[in-house]
């Protein structure tokens, strides 16, 4: 449970009295309970529709352990003319004899549509600088995410969000030239990109690799984008070359060039499936092997048909991470950098076209 | 012609790189050990993903009870101690690859059986997992075990590994220690054992490689022209609670120093090895125990504590602790002061001290530096300058504080110290996972960097074992210390001029 302690709000602000405002409830905290000390691992930036700011803010709260020590959400009002903000400094409120507390800072401005292309200027007093800054728009507001791009080190979009898989590629490309990007879609494909890569780690299985004729990917009827990524990774990691990717009975179909054989791509929509990403993926080989992984109980259910006819099935443990779990995997991976995303961006690019 | 199996493609960018499937075998299953740390570990690890794809546990203990009971046993010790609230269907997917093997360590039948179940795991799942047994018992059982896997060729295992974790203490003096590598080498390859000082196994002790290598500014006053002294602080405020049976055997060197301590001490020491590998590391931290000589009598100070105030409830002496013998001259507290003979550490005094039953609880490091040579601020009306101290606290406030001398604010200049900190809850996102968890999965990876090597365990009792031979000899009163205080004066006897302790 979040404490909020100190808090202030003012109507018809300016940036310059919310930093005062800021530094003022920091030093009172302190005054207060030397034992507390502010969090300083990076600045999150929100920008939302004001309509939306509960439901954004909620979705913050149950982060986990993934806090932002201060987040700046920007709730967009499409007619207001002035800033209203308010400040709230808040601590875990478990605080232990003899044990710092953290506190973090919380910052919500509301103002309108007018003041987007200039919110570089209202939030750079607000960021603490020398931590990272993470922007996140998951409403739109494109003006907004490139007036903040000059503060900001890390870009978090959720691909998912994009009408299409070609939107979605295309708009992670043009952020991924100006910054790092994280996107929440790739990140809800770890656990399966890890399995797979695990399936084929053994020796006797590694070979296999180089003969994988055919990968299907069933998703969320809205994250074919989740497919894509799947595949461009396969594409980027084993260098296979993907052509586009066409329409074919509610599926999109088509084909990368392996070293060895073409291999056929299919991404299949799951209307079973009730959260946004991956259904399961099925990977089949010239040798003869099939590898499938499947939401299940407890993990992925893992299935393997082995090249001498013999099938396997067991669980791949692990606990579903939720929405709420995937937005702190999120943050969190804003400090880390990996480089297989951007790779298969690329690749992505040649299947949407 | 040999065939090379190419690097896997697939791992790029992946934070948890592949393990191979693996069976842990717990010896001691249904123990404290197991119930409190290890079972919750391997559920923390199911719970995010991080164990092998395929993965596989028996236990072995000496209760005769069937597979369903041991499971049972195990959900309700994960239950309780879990650092998280456990899934219920992660946790039943797990129990559901949990078997139990009932049996003492030294039958041979017990070895059939868990041989029969470590084949039927691969059988069933058509491939060779590695295979870790966890020696989670009482130390005497330590060779027996090992003993009992070779003669039952669960030593090794055609096309996947096996590796041995022992868990502490690892001898009770030098001799027992060597003898015990002796015979767990009779059976096994260093490469094989993976001895465990789950102090190893927290973020923060890691970290001081980080800070010291990864970092330009302290190399270059990493050394006796800078530094003056150093302390090492390992202070609980608790006493003993349910465990005289092990630290009455134990004591305080014993527990702590001989150990973690060391260790702590090998890390501040060390020189950089040329890369982060697990014998490149551990060579380095060799070379420091063999620069330390053991210390002389007058710079080992012992003592017990005695009633006192603690946690601001009256608490009774070690000597009226459940369980302990009333004519007990086990230390419950250690102060010591060595030096590490060599070119970078000859001549700075490095002071050690640990106890039940001190202050408040703080495991610190702080490193004295030298004063500067001239003074030409006024020392009148203010504490005056001190020399900088740059103290590591491993816990409970994980961090890093730098003291420095600062003008205090009007017309004069006069100076006190001021502290600049850095604390690591402030700065990462993440808590730290349990020292257990990654232990385990470094065993399962086969990394030996965080655990200790066989010449390691005899350096570290080469220095310790002369100081019990001392006191064996010695009949003099032990020194006592009120619990809840800073420990006994004579600690203070221990310091050279103008050294002195850190308060507790």
């Amino acid at each position: 449970m979040v404490d909020a302690g100190a808090v202030w709000s003012a109507q018809d602000t300016t940036p310059g009295a919310i930093e005062a405002a800021l530094r003022e409830l920091l030093k009172e905290q302190f005054e207060r309970d030397e034992g507390c000390a502010p969090a300083r691992v990076l600045n999150l930036v929100v920008v939302v529709d004001r309509e939306w700011r509960g439901e954004i803010l909620n979705r913050l709260e149950r982060v986990g352990r993934y806090h932002a020590s201060r987040t700046i959400l920007c709730a967009v009002e499409p007619r207001r003319e002035t800033i209203d903000a308010s400040v709230a400094i808040t601590t875990e409120g478990h605080h232990r004899a003899g044990e710092l507390e953290l506190t973090r800072e919380r910052i919500v401005l509301d103002l309108g549509q007018h003041h987007l292309d200039k919110l570089g200027t209202i939030v750079d007093p607000l960021v603490v600088t020398d931590i990272a800054t993470v922007i996140w728009s998951p409403h739109g507001h494109p003006e907004a995410i490139d007036a903040l791009l000059h503060l900001s080190q890390v870009v978090l979009v959720d691909s998912v969000n994009e009408p299409d898989p070609g939107s979605a590629v295309h708009r992670a490309r043009d952020l991924a030239a100006e910054a790092y990007v994280v996107d929440l879609a790739w990140l809800r494909s770890t656990p399966w990109r890890e399995r797979v890569a695990s399936t084929f780690d053994p020796t006797q299985w590694r070979p296999e690799l180089a003969r994988i004729t055919s990968v299907k990917a069933r998703h969320h009827p809205q994250s074919a984008i989740a497919g894509v990524l799947f595949c461009s990774w396969l594409s980027s990691r084993l260098g296979w070359e993907p052509g586009p990717l066409v329409p074919a009975n509610g599926t999109l179909r088509g084909h990368a060039h392996g070293r060895r054989q073409d291999v056929q791509l299919e991404l299949v929509p799951d209307p079973e499936m009730s959260v946004p990403g991956l259904a399961g993926v099925e990977i089949g080989t010239a040798g003869g092997m099939r590898i499938s992984l499947d939401r299940g109980p407890g993990g992925l259910t893992a299935r393997r048909h082995d090249p001498k006819g013999t099938d396997s099935t067991w669980t791949v443990l692990g606990a579903s991470r939720g929405e709420a779990g995937i937005l702190g995997e999120g943050i969190r991976q804003a400090l880390l950098r990996d480089p297989a995303y951007k790779r298969a961006l690329e690749r992505a690019a040649a299947m949407v076209g | 012609m040999a065939t090379v199996t190419q690097a896997n493609p697939l791992v790029e960018g992946l934070e948890r790189l592949p393990v191979h499937p693996t069976t842990l075998v717990i010896f001691g299953g249904t123990g404290d050990l197991a119930n409190r740390k290890l079972l919750p570990a391997v559920y923390n690890l199911a719970h995010e993903g991080a164990l092998p794809e395929r993965f596989n546990l028996i236990a072995v203990s000496r209760s005769d009870i069937p597979h369903a009971d041991y499971r049972e046993m195990a959900r309700q010790a994960i239950m309780e101690h879990s650092r998280r609230k456990p899934d219920e269907q992660v946790l039943s997917k797990l129990l559901e690859q949990v078997r139990y093997v009932p049996g003492m360590f030294d039958d041979d039948s017990v070895f059939d059986r868990l041989d029969g179940e470590l084949r039927e795991f691969d059988q069933q799942a058509g491939i060779e997992f590695n295979r870790i047994f966890y020696l989670s018992t009482a130390p005497a059982f330590f060779p027996v075990i090992v003993g009992k896997l070779g003669e039952h060729g669960l030593a090794d295992h055609r096309g996947a590994e096996v590796r041995v974790v022992i868990e502490k203490p690892f001898g009770t003096r030098l001799e027992e220690a060597v003898q015990l590598n002796r015979e767990v080498l009779s059976v096994l390859d260093e490469s094989q054992v993976f001895r465990i000082d789950h102090y190893l196994g927290k973020e923060t002790v890691q970290n001081m490689l980080a800070f010291r290598f990864a970092n330009g500014l302290f190399e270059p006053i990493w050394n006796r022209n800078f530094i003056d002294y150093v302390q090492i602080t390992a202070a609980e405020d608790l006493g003993i609670g349910r465990r005289a049976g092990y630290y009455d055997k134990a004591g305080a060197l014993r527990d702590l120093v001989e150990n973690h301590m060391m260790q702590l001490l090998t890390l501040l020491c060390m020189e950089p090895p040329v890369t982060f590998n697990a014998d490149e590391v551990r060579d380095e931290k060799v070379k420091v125990l063999h620069a330390i000589s053991p210390p002389r009598p007058q710079h080992v100070v012992r003592a017990q504590y005695t009633a006192g105030m603690a946690e601001g409830k009256q608490v009774v002496g070690y000597l009226e602790e459940e369980g302990v013998p009333e004519d007990s001259r086990t230390e419950t507290y250690v102060a010591l002061q060595l030096e590490v003979d060599n070119w970078r550490w000859a001549g700075v005094p490095i002071y050690m001290r640990t106890g039940k039953r001190l202050a408040r609880k703080v495991t610190e490091i702080a490193v004295t530096l030298k004063p500067v040579p001239h003074l030409a601020f006024e020392a009148e009306g203010s504490v005056g300058v001190q020399p900088n101290q740059l103290v590591m606290t491993l816990q409970p406030n994980e961090g890093v504080s730098l003291s420095l001398g600062a003008k205090i604010p009007g017309t004069r200049m006069r100076i006190r110290p001021v502290n600049m900190d850095f604390l690591y809850g402030t700065a990462f996102l993440s808590q730290s996972p349990e020292a257990y968890e990654r232990l385990i999965m470094d065993a399962m990876r086969g990394d030996a960097t965080l655990f200790t090597r066989d010449d390691e365990v005899e350096a570290q009792w080469r220095i310790i074992d002369p100081i019990l031979d001392n006191w064996e000899k010695s009949d003099a009163p032990l020194p006592t210390y009120a619990a809840g205080t800073a420990g006994p004066d004579e600690a203070n006897t221990l310091m050279e001029p103008g050294d002195h302790w850190r308060a507790i």
